[in-house]
Order: structure tokens, then C-alpha cells, then sequence
């Protein structure tokens, strides 16, 4: 375009003019001159970007894309054709782009269809280099549906092609459908065989398909550990490329396979190729003695790895110092690097991040279920300060990891109480909250969730930080991870509150955000919202006091819910609400004036789920409880709704607490 | 129960140390050790194999071959504590050491430690708690399983790892190289416990309390750690720092040096035609006339067929004064060619006998190369040898056929496999082919007592007249039965009487020797040893039958060829297998002086 002609680097006249010359050779009468024409021209290229881009400013791709098309052209013309555009693309990313701009693909996917070894060779090594670019949207691979068996039939023909066409794959391969379509033409049986290529970049290449291919995708997995290579099982095969004499991006590449396949339930996660081999080469790879990408991936893929199984969480803690080991991701840039050597501290700043947020990750790993790990974490070396400072970073990596790590170090009450107060965790996090992307929000508001617990020191703080408003717009996102943390981290607020807080968050809820809630198609929002409710109406005052107010509504929505396809739990929980309005001085009369309800509380005193039965006659002992005002009333009028003899049906049920709760009820008759 | 299994250690050492058969363990065990640490030489630095019975507190029970510890103290206060040690140290050149302790049974408290320590460390304590008795206990460390702590010559441990209990396999890992050392439990690596240990650690357990009881293993079982996987990344390490060891700062100057090794080795082993091309095509002079090398290597192939007296008279003709001004190269050129005569190969018995074909004559070996004067120490060393054996095997087969014109019968079937044998021979387990028997033997008795007669010093390797006649007569009816197709000096009755001539000749130079240049032992030696032949019926099955392979011609060679490059200010010996036996030594140093990096670099990994 024109643009890019104008961006193009200001060239020396004399520079142009010999570019301008080779170009102008491409256009020769004579064949042979026009080979003899790009032959020049690849060794004027190679390693030269300048003169790389000047070539594509003066037009020389489509000449040469032309050339390479061409039936007439001779098979060693367009063969040094590919060969010099592949070496137009090793230059810069805009170079790519002016190639894919060109229409290279499907140029030299057409190519592929030759019978020339060479030829296809120097197709299939221009392509690779397209496709490994950023730049280059992958999808071009797929356009074309006769393109992935032709390059899977390709093959079996040398080494290069195997190199270069695995190499396009586990570049290409970025989607479950993808992976589906390479599953689909056959990829495992193609590439297991160059598992023990005697080339090492086959080899590598083949792996890396794997690990892309088997990331996140059960029937991949599935498929791989049935597979022999040469007689032994691939699995097998992956633990060999992780001996430690193994090239670390080998050793590295296999546990990644291997930690997928685990992940997609292939593999156990007790097997001793997981806990004996993959788990132990991957703490290795966070050690400090390898490069920074190789400790990010190392920690990344370590994280993936043991999220689901506390055992391997163990292990993982007591290896090699794993813990302690994770602490040196944070020292970069060091200081040292600062100081003397420009070109480290500028290797060291591009990494700083990636090394922080892959530490973070493997922490709220490691301590997502065991305790004493959690204590451990804990007890790094200014590990929540780290946290703490993570939480406001710049980059939005680090600050999703370090509340990852903050969330899953909070399922701790020991922390709660100790480090977490001592830290004022609670600061950052507020402020994370205020409009972070919706990633962010989930794990922060989880987290929040307990700092929030009756129990953390910091709950008095948060409140006082008019958190309500905040959890209270929350419950109306859109994304139902947001409105259960929402509303779930006002249950726990709610929960033993003053009344002064419990009437704030009424207020700042809204009784039509509190019946929307109810009607949540989300059940985890439904119960937490329940939750909030029976923890709203707990002791006497508080139950009238809401009552008063809102009765008619919640009385509603009460009778909604019973009426409703609702799980157990569901009605479990809302018969517990009642219940508690059962335990009003005035909040009584809801229920008993209300002779739908009896009848509904009744009818759940029959049913055949004890838990409801439990819930349904607790409601009706808090109704004819004798010390309170009007309990005569209520007890003949239960009585007479025939509430007396099922009561006594009860006494005999097999359950010792539901018997119990009946005889106590009939105990408020005989007083 | 354990007073019958510690029984049952006691007769297990005793077979460990006696040759009788090795059970299935031992056998384990030692295959296992091989494997694990090929560069240790054991009759230097034995491994250890077991806890030592002798060097434990009182407080310890061994048992199970001495593998099973257990507790038998009271274990009242931490003074209560006792340890033992394995028999041995760890040898350096083991590069990394590991070995296992299964606990089973923690005990009352589970009080175990388990690590290293230095001789003369107090046994009276767990590996490590001193209890502010400074300087007692230097050197011991130790990994305790009740609170998890590293315990690093002081009372007061580190936190390090986890606990650990019955049931558990804890393993202690010492790297020699870095002098670092790991635990691990369950097959899994703690991370680094200790730095900068002392050399000659002995593997260490201690127990504190009743009950405590633990399995060693020192290699008897697999281990649960994978330690050979770690072994081969620090192999790797080192084969990479050796890879990538700067090598001369100015450009070609590295070639060069490798060119004029090779050439100056082709030469020193009279490879003309190799040499000449080799230095026409790396563009060098050739420090020796071309002549002198073919001369040389006439010589030298003279001696490797076995037909010494050729091989002296010519040596004679083309350095006239070399012999002269040598004596006891002389001498030992004389013995070698009395022992070819014993042999029918030497031309001065061939001529007279022309009886049955000589199978030592178409010796098809070149020049060993680097058996030189260092041969007898290479049998010593696993690095020359091996690299002997290597290169013999690359240069001999372009060899043999330029020597092929010399071997004037055809070989008879079988003695082809010289080669072969010759490699067993290094390895000391040499096959000796049968040999032909007949009355020409009851000769030989009669002349060995005639010599044993003659002289008074007895060459007979203290073997008396006396007894040795009715013992030959009886091995004489055993050889006859067994049909042996070899005879002394190749069957013929003149070419024995030469040979008995020659060997008076010998007895007289050995004396006018000892006048003129006083009293030479290893003269005196080699002469014992080769009249010793004769002392049997069937010399090439004596004991003293060595001297009669092809192989013992190589040192005369070499020594002979070194001796006539002396004469033109040539180097005696090849710098190539100089510098070869050079990295040899210094690795048999580095072991010695607890360099752990010698286990991970063998010679031969770069010889091919």
C-alpha cells in the first residue's frame, strides 16, 4: 500500500539502484537470465534486511510469485523462486505482512502439489517461516480443506518436510476445532512415528505438535495413551525426552504433554509417570539455573498440572524447594542487572512480569487446598508484600495472578486472621475491584467473599469502606460468576451483622434486585441469595423490624419459590426462612394469617425428604412457641388444621432429630 | 529373632570377602555398584556395601548382613543417641554417591537421623546433634525425621523438608563434584540440605529411641529415587564444560597441534605411506627420513612376527652401534628370541624344523599403538587399555595386509583369532588353544633339569627338581591325552637342541651382564620367567605360558622402536599417546584427590 511505501526505510540512492536492478532482472526475456536473475538475488538477500525490504518496496514479490506459478517456468526457477521469498520472509514482520498481502499462501500451498521433492521443500520452508510469524492469521491454513491431508500425506517424503510441516502445525493449531480437524486427518498415527526421528528438530517438532494437539482436549488424550511408537507406549516414549540429559526445551515439551494428557483425564494423576517423572521435571524447570521463558512455561505448566489434586500439591511443596525457589521470580530485573548490563536489564524487564504472574500462579497452586502449604506460602519472604504490590501492578497479568494467589491463600483462616489483617489485603483489593475487567473482578469479589467471613478482622474495615454499594451493583452483572460472588459476599456480611448494616444493605439492594435475585436462573445465585435472607432475618428485632417493612414481598416470594420446580436444597433453605419469620414477635402473623402457607408448611412436614420435614416442623415449634404472646391462639388453630397429628406421626419417624423436634413441638401443647 | 539374622551377617561377610560363590544380592549388588560408578577403582577406594559392625556406639544393633539397624539404648535423653557407620568412605570417583534407608519402624519418638560423617565423628549422637559440644562433631550431617531439620555440625538444625516416618524411604545424595548433597523421600528430590562437604564422608544413620529401626540400601535393591537419570544430566554437565573448554586464542593454532600429533604418531608407528600422505595433505614436514621409518617398521614387524633373530641382526646392519651401546636391550631382544625358539616361531628353530606350520607366524598386528614403555601400567589402567584395544582394532585390519606378504604358510584355522585373544589377554583371562604332545617332551624335562643343574640360582620359580618330576609325568600322560597340536620349537628335534644351545649362550651373557654392569633384577627376572618354560610339559598352559603369546612381542616392539628413535633424537614415545596417557593420569589424580568431576570423564568417551 501506499502507506508502507511511504514507511519503508529511507534507502541510499545507490542501494535502491541496485535493488531496483534486481527486480528489473525478473523481467528478462531470456529464462535463463531470469535464473540466473534470482539465483543473484538470493545471495544478495541472505542476512541483508535492508535490502530485503527494498525488494518488496520495488515490487519483487509478485514477480517472483508469478515466476513460481508459472507451468512454464523451468522446476529449478521457481524452486529458487520459493527460496529467495522464504528468505524475504525471514526478515521483519512487516516483510511477512507484505507477503501474506501478496497472497504467498495459497501461492505456495498450489505448490505443494508438484512432484519436485526440492521444490516442495523450498514451499513447505517459506510456509513454515509465514506461519511461525504472529502476524500471519493461522485460520489460511484451514481455508482450503484439501490442504491438511495433502500436508499430512507430504510427510512420510524427507526429513525437511517432516520438520517443516509439524513446525506449521503446532504453530496453526490454536483452537479446539483446529485440533479437531488435525485429530480428524489422521495426525497421531502421521506424527508418533517422528517421536523417534533421528533428527533432533523432527523430534521437537513432532512433540510440540503433541502437546498443542493434547492441551484441553480429552479425545486427543485418550487417543495418545494407546499409542505405540516402535513398541512402546507414548507415554513412555515422553518420559525418555524428560531424562535430565535431554535438551531442557525437550525435557520441557514432554512434560507439557504429559501434564495435559493428566488434565484430560488420561492419565492419572497417582501414575508414576505424573508423580515420579513429569511433576519432579517440572520443579526442575523453575530452578534458577535455566533461562526465564523456561522457568515461566516451567512454573505455568507446573500450576496446570497439580490445580486439581491436593496430593500432587503436596509433593510439589516439599521438591526441591519449590517454594522458597519461586520466591527468586520476583528479583528481576536484579539489581545487579541494573547497574551493568544494559542489554540484561532489558531482557530481565520484558520477562519481570511473565516470571511474576507464572510465580503467582504456581503459589495459588501449590496452596489452593492444604493448610500447612498455605502457611508455608505464607511465610516467604516478603510474600505479601509481593502480593499486595502485585495486586496493583501495571500489567493485568500480574494483577489477576497475585489475586489468584491472594484467593486461594484466603481459603485459609488462619491467614484470615493473621497475615491478611496484619498485610491490609484488603486495600489493594477494594481498589483492584474498582472497574477491573470482569477476570479480575471474579477472583477479587471470591476473594472478598472471605475477607468478609464473620471471622476476619478484616470485615469491619471493608465495611466501613462502603463496600455495599459495590457488591450490590455486582449482583446485577451479567456474568453469573459475578453475581454469586456478589451476593454470596452479602450473605457473609449479613451474617451476626448489626442491624445497622443488615438495613444498609436492604436499602442498597433494593427489595426488586433482592426478588430478581430470586428468581436467578443461576441456582448457586437463587441459594446465596436465600442465604442472605435467612441471614437478614436473624434474632427477634431484626425479623419484625424487615418484616414490617418487606413482608408482603418476601412473603411472596417465599410462597413462589415452594411452589416452584426448586432442587431440595432450594426449598430446604427457603423453608428455613420461614421458619425464622416464624421466630418474629410480629413477623408470626405472615404466617398465620396466611392459610396458603400453613398448608404449605403442613404438606412439607409429609414429605418424604427428612431435611424438608426437619425445616417444615421447626417452622411450626417456632409458631406455637409457649413463652410468647398469643401462642394459645396459634396452638388451637394449628391444631384444629390438623397439625397435632402429624406431629405425632413424626415422633415415630426413624429419624432420631425429627422425632426429637416433633416431641418437643407436642411438649408446647402440654404445657 | 535379630541375634539370628545378625548370625546370618557375620557368614555373609565372610563370603563377601572370600572368593565362593556370590549369592543373588551380592551379585546384585556388585552388577548394580558397576554400573553406578564405573570410574571407581575398588581396590583403592572400596564402596560402601553395609554398616560396619566395628564402627557403631554400643547402643546399635545390626543386623540382616549388616543392613538393618536398630535401636537398643534406652533412650531416655538426646545422650542416648547413637550412630554407625558404613564400612567405607564414598570414593570421589564416584562423581555422585547415593544410597537409601527405609524406615521400618519409627519407634518410640522417631528420632532418626540419617547423613554423613567424617571418621572420628562421635558415635554416641544422630548425625549432626552435638548439644553445644563444638569441634566434637565437625563434619556430620544429617536429616532428622521427627521435625524435619538439616542438622549441619551443630546442635540446632535448619527447617528443610518434611518429616518423615515408618514406612518412608528417605535417600541422601552426595555430589562429589560440586560437593553438595540432597535428600530425598519417596523418590522425591528435596533440594540441596548441605554445601561445601569435606571429602570422605561415610554414610551415617542415628537412632535415639527404643524401636527405632532402618534398612540400608546401598545398591542390594533398586532405588526408589531415580538417581541414574541425575547422574546422566551431570554427565552431561561435565562432557559439555570439556566440549566447551577454550581451546588456543589464535585461529588455527589447535589444528595444527592435532595435525602434528597425528602425523608424529603415524610416523613414530612406521605408517610411511599414511604418514607421507597424511603429511603431504596437512602441508608438514616430516621430521624423519623416509628410509629410517620403513626401516623402522621392517623391524618392527620382524619382532611382532616372532622371528627375533631376523629382527636383531637387522637391527644390527641398519643402527650397527644401537645394540652395542644397549646391552640390556640386547638382552632382552635374546630373551624374547630364546622364547620364540620355545615357541617354533623364531627363524633360527624354523629352519631346522619344517615341521608343522607355524601358527604365530602371521602375527597380523601392526605396532600396538601406545603400548611404548608404559605398556605394563596400562594393564592397571582402564583408560589405556581400553583405548589400546580401540585403536588396534581401527588400525590393525589396513594392516595386515602389508604384513601378509611376510607370513610365508598359509594360517592354519584358528590362529586367526590372535587379535581377539590378544584383547582377552588385557583383560587377564586368556584362552590358550590346546597343543600337541609327544615324547620330545620327556627331552624337555631332562634339559630344564639339566639347566636347574647348571645354575645354582634356580630359574625354576622355586619349583625343586625333585618334586616337579612325577607331577610333569602325570600332567605329561594328561596332555597326551588330550591331543595338543602345539610343539616345542614347532616339533624338531635340531631346532630343540639350538634352542637348549641358545639358552646356555643366554645363561652367559646373563652372567657376563651381571659382571660388567652389576646386579639388574628385572634381567634376571625375565630370564627366570622364560627358562621357567621349559619347566613344563606343556609350556603354553603353565602358569609362565604368557610369555609365549603374540601380545608380549608389543612391549619388545615398542621398547625396540623407542630405542632406535632415541638414536635420532625422536621422542620415545608418541606425544598423541603421551597426551592420552597424560588425561589417563590425571583422572586416576582427580579421583585421588577428590575431584568428583573424573567419574563423568572417561577417556575412551573420546576416543572413536
Amino acid at each position: 500500500s501506499v502507506k508502507k511505501l511511504l514507511k519503508a526505510p529511507a534507502v541510499e540512492p545507490e542501494v535502491t539502484a541496485t535493488s531496483r536492478h534486481y527486480v528489473d532482472r525478473l523481467f528478462d526475456p531470456d529464462p535463463q537470465k531470469v535464473l540466473q536473475g534470482v539465483i543473484d538475488m538470493k545471495n544478495a538477500v541472505i542476512g541483508n534486511n535492508k535490502q530485503k525490504a527494498n525488494l518488496i518496496v520495488l515490487g519483487a514479490v509478485p514477480r517472483l510469485l508469478y515466476l513460481l506459478q508459472q507451468s512454464s517456468s523451468s522446476m529449478e526457477l521457481r524452486t529458487e523462486c520459493a527460496v529467495v521469498l522464504g528468505s524475504l520472509a525471514m526478515g521483519t514482520e512487516n516483510n511477512i505482512k507484505s507477503l501474506v498481502d501478496c497472497h504467498i499462501i495459497p501461492a505456495l500451498l498450489q505448490g505443494l502439489l508438484s512432484s519436485d521433492l526440492i521444490f516442495i521443500e523450498a514451499c513447505l520452508r517459506c510456509l513454515r517461516t509465514v506461519f511461525i510469524s504472529p502476524v500471519t492469521p493461522v485460520q489460511l491454513l484451514y481455508t482450503d480443506p484439501t490442504v491438511i491431508p495433502h500436508l499430512m500425506s507430504l510427510l512420510s517424503n524427507s526429513l525437511r518436510t517432516q520438520e517443516y510441516i509439524t513446525q506449521i502445525f503446532s504453530h496453526c493449531c490454536k483452537t479446539p476445532e483446529h485440533q479437531t480437524i488435525l485429530f480428524n486427518h489422521g495426525a497421531i498415527q502421521n506424527i508418533a512415528p517422528l517421536l523417534i526421528s533421528p533428527s533432533y528438530k523432527v523430534r521437537m517438532q513432532a512433540l510440540k505438535c503433541f502437546s498443542v494437539l493434547a492441551y484441553e482436549n480429552t479425545q486427543v488424550s485418550m487417543t495418545l495413551v494407546n499409542v505405540l511408537v516402535d513398541g512402546e507406549l507414548l507415554t513412555q516414549v515422553f518420559v525418555k525426552m524428560m531424562q535430565r540429559d535431554q535438551p531442557i526445551e525437550m525435557q520441557l515439551t514432554a512434560a507439557k504433554c504429559l501434564t495435559y494428557m493428566c488434565r484430560a483425564s488420561a492419565i492419572r494423576t497417582d501414575d508414576s509417570c505424573i508423580v515420579l517423572k513429569t511433576l519432579p521435571c517440572l520443579v526442575r524447570m523453575c530452578s534458577k539455573e535455566h533461562l526465564l521463558e523456561e522457568r515461566v512455561e516451567g512454573a505455568e505448566t507446573l500450576a496446570y498440572l497439580m490445580e486439581p489434586d491436593v496430593e500432587l500439591q503436596r509433593i510439589a511443596s516439599t521438591t526441591d524447594h519449590l517454594v522458597a525457589m519461586l520466591a527468586d521470580y520476583f528479583k528481576y530485573p536484579s539489581s545487579v542487572s541494573a547497574i551493568t548490563d544494559i542489554k540484561r536489564l532489558d531482557h530481565d524487564l520484558k520477562h519481570a512480569h511473565e516470571l511474576r504472574q507464572a510465580a503467582f500462579k504456581l503459589y495459588a497452586s501449590l496452596g489452593s487446598n492444604d493448610e500447612d502449604i498455605r502457611k508455608k506460602i505464607t511465610e516467604t519472604e516478603n510474600m505479601m508484600d509481593r502480593i499486595v504490590s502485585g495486586l496493583s501492578e501495571s500489567s493485568i497479568k500480574v494483577r489477576l495472578a497475585a489475586v489468584r494467589c491472594l484467593h486461594s491463600l484466603s481459603r485459609s483462616v488462619q491467614q484470615l486472621r493473621t497475615s491478611f489483617h496484619d498485610h491490609a489485603v484488603w486495600k489493594p483489593l477494594m481498589k483492584l475491584l474498582q472497574n477491573a475487567p470482569d477476570e479480575v473482578l471474579v477472583m477479587a469479589s471470591s476473594t472478598l467473599c472471605n475477607l468478609l467471613l464473620e471471622f476476619s478482622p478484616s470485615k469491619e474495615p471493608i465495611l466501613e469502606s462502603g463496600v455495599i454499594e459495590l457488591l450490590c451493583s455486582l449482583t446485577q452483572s451479567d456474568s453469573p460468576a459475578l453475581r454469586v460472588n456478589g451476593i454470596w459476599a452479602l450473605m457473609n456480611m449479613a451474617f451476626q451483622a448489626d442491624q445497622k448494616v443488615k438495613v444498609e444493605i436492604v436499602r442498597c439492594l433494593g427489595t426488586e434486585q433482592l426478588f430478581r435475585l430470586l428468581s436467578d436462573p443461576d441456582t448457586n445465585v437463587l441459594m446465596k441469595t436465600l442465604g442472605l435472607l435467612r441471614n437478614l432475618l436473624s434474632t427477634r428485632p431484626h425479623i419484625d423490624q424487615i418484616m414490617s417493612s418487606h413482608g408482603k414481598q418476601i412473603m411472596q416470594a417465599v410462597t413462589l419459590i415452594l411452589e416452584a420446580e426448586h432442587s431440595i436444597e432450594v426449598k430446604e433453605q427457603t423453608l428455613c426462612i420461614l421458619a425464622n419469620i416464624a421466630d418474629g414477635n410480629t413477623a408470626k402473623d405472615l404466617i398465620m394469617t396466611n392459610d396458603d402457607m400453613l398448608q404449605k408448611i403442613k404438606y412439607y412436614m409429609g414429605h418424604s425428604n427428612v431435611k424438608l420435614q426437619l425445616a417444615a416442623t421447626f417452622c411450626v415449634s417456632n409458631l406455637i412457641w409457649n413463652e410468647e404472646d398469643g401462642s394459645q391462639e396459634r396452638q388451637d388453630k394449628l391444631r384444629e388444621m390438623g397439625f397435632v397429628d402429624i406431629l405425632h406421626k413424626l415422633t415415630q419417624s426413624s429419624d432420631p432429630n425429627l422425632s426429637d423436634r416433633a416431641k418437643t413441638a407436642l411438649q408446647q401443647y402440654l404445657a | 529373632m535379630s541375634g539370628q539374622s545378625s548370625g546370618g551377617g557375620f557368614l555373609m561377610s565372610v563370603v563377601v570377602h572370600g572368593d565362593s560363590a556370590l549369592n543373588e544380592q551380592e551379585k546384585e549388588l556388585n552388577q548394580r555398584l558397576r554400573r553406578l560408578y564405573p570410574a571407581v577403582n575398588e581396590n583403592e577406594t572400596p564402596l560402601p556395601r553395609s554398616w560396619s559392625p566395628k564402627d557403631k556406639f554400643s547402643y546399635i544393633g545390626l543386623s540382616q548382613n549388616n543392613l538393618r539397624v536398630h535401636y537398643k539404648g534406652h533412650g531416655k535423653t538426646p545422650k542416648d543417641a547413637a550412630s554407625v557407620r558404613a564400612t567405607h568412605p564414598i570414593p570421589a570417583a564416584c562423581g555422585v554417591y547415593y544410597f537409601e534407608v527405609k524406615i521400618i519402624s519409627k519407634g518410640r519418638d522417631g528420632y532418626m537421623g540419617i547423613g554423613l560423617s567424617a571418621q572420628g565423628v562421635n558415635m554416641n549422637r544422630l548425625p549432626d546433634i552435638t548439644f553445644a559440644k563444638a569441634g566434637w562433631d565437625k563434619h556430620s550431617y544429617g536429616y532428622h525425621g521427627d521435625d524435619g531439620h538439616s542438622f549441619c555440625s551443630s546442635g540446632t538444625g535448619q527447617p528443610y523438608g518434611p518429616t518423615f516416618t515408618t514406612g518412608d524411604v528417605i535417600g541422601c545424595c552426595v555430589n562429589l563434584i560440586n560437593n553438595t548433597c540432597f535428600y530425598t523421600k519417596n523418590g522425591h528430590s528435596l533440594g540441596i540440605a548441605f554445601t561445601d562437604l569435606p571429602p570422605n564422608l561415610y554414610p551415617t544413620v542415628g537412632l535415639q529411641t527404643p524401636g527405632e529401626v532402618v534398612d540400608a540400601n546401598f545398591g542390594q535393591h533398586p532405588f526408589v529415587f531415580d538417581i541414574e537419570d541425575y547422574m546422566r544430566e551431570w554427565r552431561t554437565k561435565i562432557q559439555a564444560q570439556i566440549d566447551r573448554f577454550p581451546i588456543g586464542e589464535r585461529e588455527g593454532e589447535w589444528q595444527s597441534m592435532i595435525q602434528k600429533m597425528v602425523a608424529s604418531y603415524l610416523v613414530h608407528h612406521s605408517y610411511c605411506a599414511t604418514a607421507e600422505a597424511f603429511a603431504k595433505s596437512t602441508d608438514q614436514a616430516v621430521h624423519e627420513e623416509l628410509a629410517s621409518i620403513k626401516n623402522r617398521q621392517k623391524i618392527q614387524k620382524l619382532v611382532l612376527s616372532g622371528r627375533m633373530g631376523e629382527a636383531i641382526e637387522t637391527t644390527q646392519q641398519l643402527y650397527p652401534n644401537l645394540l652395542e651401546r644397549n646391552p640390556d636391550l640386547l638382552f632382552m631382544l635374546k630373551v624374547r628370541q630364546f622364547i620364540e625358539m620355545v615357541n617354533g616361531t623364531d627363524s633360527e628353530v624354523r629352519c631346522l624344523g619344517g615341521r608343522s606350520p607355524k601358527s604365530q607366524d602371521s602375527y597380523p598386528g601392526s605396532p600396538r599403538p601406545f603400548s611404548s614403555p608404559s605398556h605394563k601400567a596400562s594393564s592397571s589402567q582402564p583408560y589405556l587399555t581400553g583405548f589400546d584395544s580401540n585403536c588396534c582394532n581401527g588400525v590393525t585390519s589396513n594392516k595386515s595386509h602389508s604384513s601378509s606378504p611376510h607370513s610365508h604358510k598359509p594360517c592354519p584355522p584358528g590362529s586367526g583369532s590372535t587379535l581377539p585373544a590378544s584383547d582377552i589377554s588385557l583383560n587377564g583371562s586368556r584362552s590358550q588353544q590346546p597343543i600337541t604332545s609327544n615324547d620330545v617332551d620327556m627331552e624337555v624335562d631332562h634339559f630344564t633339569n639339566g639347566v636347574t643343574e647348571s645354575s645354582s640360582n634356580g630359574f625354576l620359580n622355586g619349583t625343586s627338581k625333585h618334586t616337579t618330576e612325577p607331577d610333569d609325568c602325570d600332567a605329561d600322560m594328561e596332555v597326551e591325552s588330550a591331543q595338543s597340536k602345539r610343539q616345542l620349537c614347532g616339533g624338531s628335534q635340531a631346532a630343540i637342541e639350538r634352542m637348549i644351545h641358545f639358552g646356555r649362550e643366554l645363561q652367559s651373557m646373563s652372567e657376563h651382564l651381571r659382571r660388567e654392569c652389576g646386579k639388574n633384577s628385572a634381567n634376571k627376572k625375565m630370564l627366570k620367567d622364560a627358562f621357567s618354560l621349559l619347566a613344563y610339559s606343556d609350556p603354553w598352559n603353565s602358569p609362565v605360558g604368557y610369555q609365549l603369546d603374540a601380545i608380549q612381542r608389543e612391549p619388545v616392539c615398542s621398547t625396540l622402536n623407542s630405542a632406535i628413535l632415541e638414536t635420532h633424537n625422536l621422542p620415545k614415545q608418541p606425544p598423541l599417546a603421551q597426551a592420552v596417557g597424560q588425561a589417563a593420569q590425571c583422572l586416576a589424580m582427580m579421583a585421588r584427590t577428590g575431584s568428583g568431576s573424573c567419574a563423568f570423564a572417561s577417556v575412551d568417551d573420546y576416543l572413536h
